[in-house]
């Protein structure tokens, strides 16, 4: 267990460690004439009107909090996705409690879906 | 390989030699295929759109990325002055890892894993989530309207796909009872191919796969017409590269996943998995395999023309995740029950649950068509009424 979790940090130092080597190799083969014009923002060759931080519809932030409720779910889903089967064919015949408990449990956020759904939060206007 | 290390030193030194072997191994391994897919995808492209492709560098233009890549090492880096120096240059670092990382669990045979985690899965999707977070402080840090509005778009569109994404997943990981990648290869092997006993979860895990490595017809974070390159406006050089890297990678290895997790992996029809020829060639069926989903991705780009945003914001909410949670339900009922069969005669066990899975699939087909098809249907009589506008 200990050796497969270092080879994923050997791994993640390399990863880590190859867009830095890269990028300083870029840094002394590339040639470096920055211009005031050249530095400025790039938006289409007009000039920058107003500032960068616009507002945005609100949507974004409504379709972020919907996804924070189901990738939880999810992640209560994978343990129980896993030992499923093994829990309904355990014993003699099959056992569907389980079934019936996680029916539930994803049946509750279902209904959040469908009010969201229904209140119009799902709506990109 | 760390047996053979360890007659010459210390058992801890052996095995990180072989870790840190393994890893460049993997790493030269991914960068030569995305260099490949960059060759291949212009090439299908150019024969798709009616051109030849790139054909200067090299037989048949083979040599073009790497000529690309040695201009790009070369090419002058502007850092504008508007941008946050610091969030700026931290967005191609925080971008390229997690491309790289996911590689690590991916089994390449039955004896050639990185490591077979036993939550493997979960691994590849908590690594690649971070993805999402380099394209934010990319487009964040650009001090870019363009920039800002293609990473927000990015992220909406990311974090909606991942749900059906993982959704898909959870009926494969119910039948085959475990996270972990060679596990879920070694049952393929048993029961038949998921791809058979899950084409519904298979075509959602597809598009949503599309989605989130953002290619057409989900290239809205980028859209060239719109919003000049989404959140990579900004970069040039090496750091523009990085985006670019990040972006095949992840193409390539979503594809990878794909074949491993729905196309029996590594296996050849047929043969055994603990088999000799099973053992020596699994990886270039892996590959080929990955190749025939690039080869979809880039017919698809090809071929499609990019969807409106809230068409496509309504399709993950609306559409796949109800598919996917219905998917959930009735691979519950059934799982239990091919396991019995495993159990009590491993014969039966492949076409009983290829023919289970295939009639409750055709039943939910059904179901979704028809209801589809009722919604089209009040939609197009509420449109003729002229009570909403068409869309």
């Amino acid at each position: 267990m200990l050796a497969q979790w270092g080879f994923i940090g050997v791994f993640l130092l390399i990863a880590l460690a190859f867009p830095v080597i890269g990028l300083a190799t870029a840094w002394l083969l590339r040639p470096k004439k920055p211009g005031p014009i050249k530095k400025s923002t790039y938006e289409c060759g007009l000039e920058t009107v107003g500032e960068t931080w616009i507002q945005f519809k609100v949507q974004y932030y409504i379709y972020a909090l919907i996804f924070v409720i189901f990738d939880i779910e999810i992640a209560f889903l994978l343990p129980w996705a896993v030992s499923h089967t093994a829990l309904v064919a355990s014993g003699t015949g099959l056992n569907y409690l389980p079934l019936v408990e996680v029916v539930i449990f994803v049946a509750i956020l279902l209904a959040g879906l469908v009010w969201a759904w229904r209140k119009g939060a799902l709506e990109w206007v | 390989m760390v047996d053979y290390f360890a007659q010459f030193m210390p058992g801890w030194a052996a095995a990180l030699l072989w870790f840190v072997l393994y890893a460049v191994i993997l790493l030269v391994f991914a960068l030569v295929n995305m260099l490949f897919i960059t060759w291949v995808e212009r090439k299908v492209i150019g024969r798709m759109q009616d051109r030849i492709g790139a054909n200067r560098a090299g037989p048949f233009g083979l040599f073009q990325p790497v000529a690309d890549m040695v201009k790009i090492l070369t090419k002058e880096d502007i850092t504008p002055t508007a941008a946050n120096r610091v969030i700026y240059n931290l967005g191609p670092l925080v971008v390229v890892p997690p491309a790289i990382l996911v590689f690590a669990v991916l089994p390449f045979s039955a004896s050639i894993t990185g490591v077979d985690l036993n939550i493997g899965l979960l691994f590849i999707f908590a690594v690649a989530g971070t993805a999402t977070l380099g394209i934010l402080i990319a487009g964040w840090g650009s001090n870019n309207k363009y920039s800002l509005v293609g990473a927000m778009r990015a992220v909406a569109q990311m974090v909606s796909y991942e749900v059906p994404q993982l959704l898909s997943i959870v009926g494969v990981v119910m039948i085959a009872g475990t996270l972990s990648m060679q596990g879920i290869v070694a049952k393929q092997a048993q029961l038949g191919w998921f791809v058979l006993l899950q084409p519904i979860a298979f075509i959602v895990f597809l598009i949503a796969a599309m989605a989130e490595v953002n290619r057409t017809p989900f290239d809205l974070p980028e859209a060239e017409s719109e919003i000049i390159a989404g959140h990579h406006t900004e970069y040039s050089g090496l750091k523009f590269g990085m985006f670019y890297l990040a972006e095949y990678m992840s193409v390539l290895f979503v594809s990878a996943l794909a074949a491993t997790v729905f196309l029996g992996g590594y296996q050849i029809p047929f043969v055994p998995v603990g088999n000799v020829i099973n053992n020596f060639l699994g990886p270039f069926v892996l590959i080929g395999k990955t190749y025939l989903f690039i080869f979809l991705t880039i017919w698809l780009r090809g071929t499609l023309p990019r969807v409106r945003v809230d068409h496509l914001m309504a399709f993950a909410w609306k559409a796949l995740v109800p598919i996917c949670l219905m998917n959930i339900f009735l691979v519950a009922l059934i799982a239990p029950f091919i396991s019995v069969t495993a159990a009590n005669s491993p014969a039966l066990a492949a076409p009983v649950a290829i023919v289970s899975m295939l009639v409750a699939n055709a039943i939910m087909f059904v179901i979704i068509y028809l209801v589809i098809q009722s919604i089209v249907r009040r939609d197009r009589a509420r449109v003729a009424e002229g009570t909403v506008p068409a869309r």
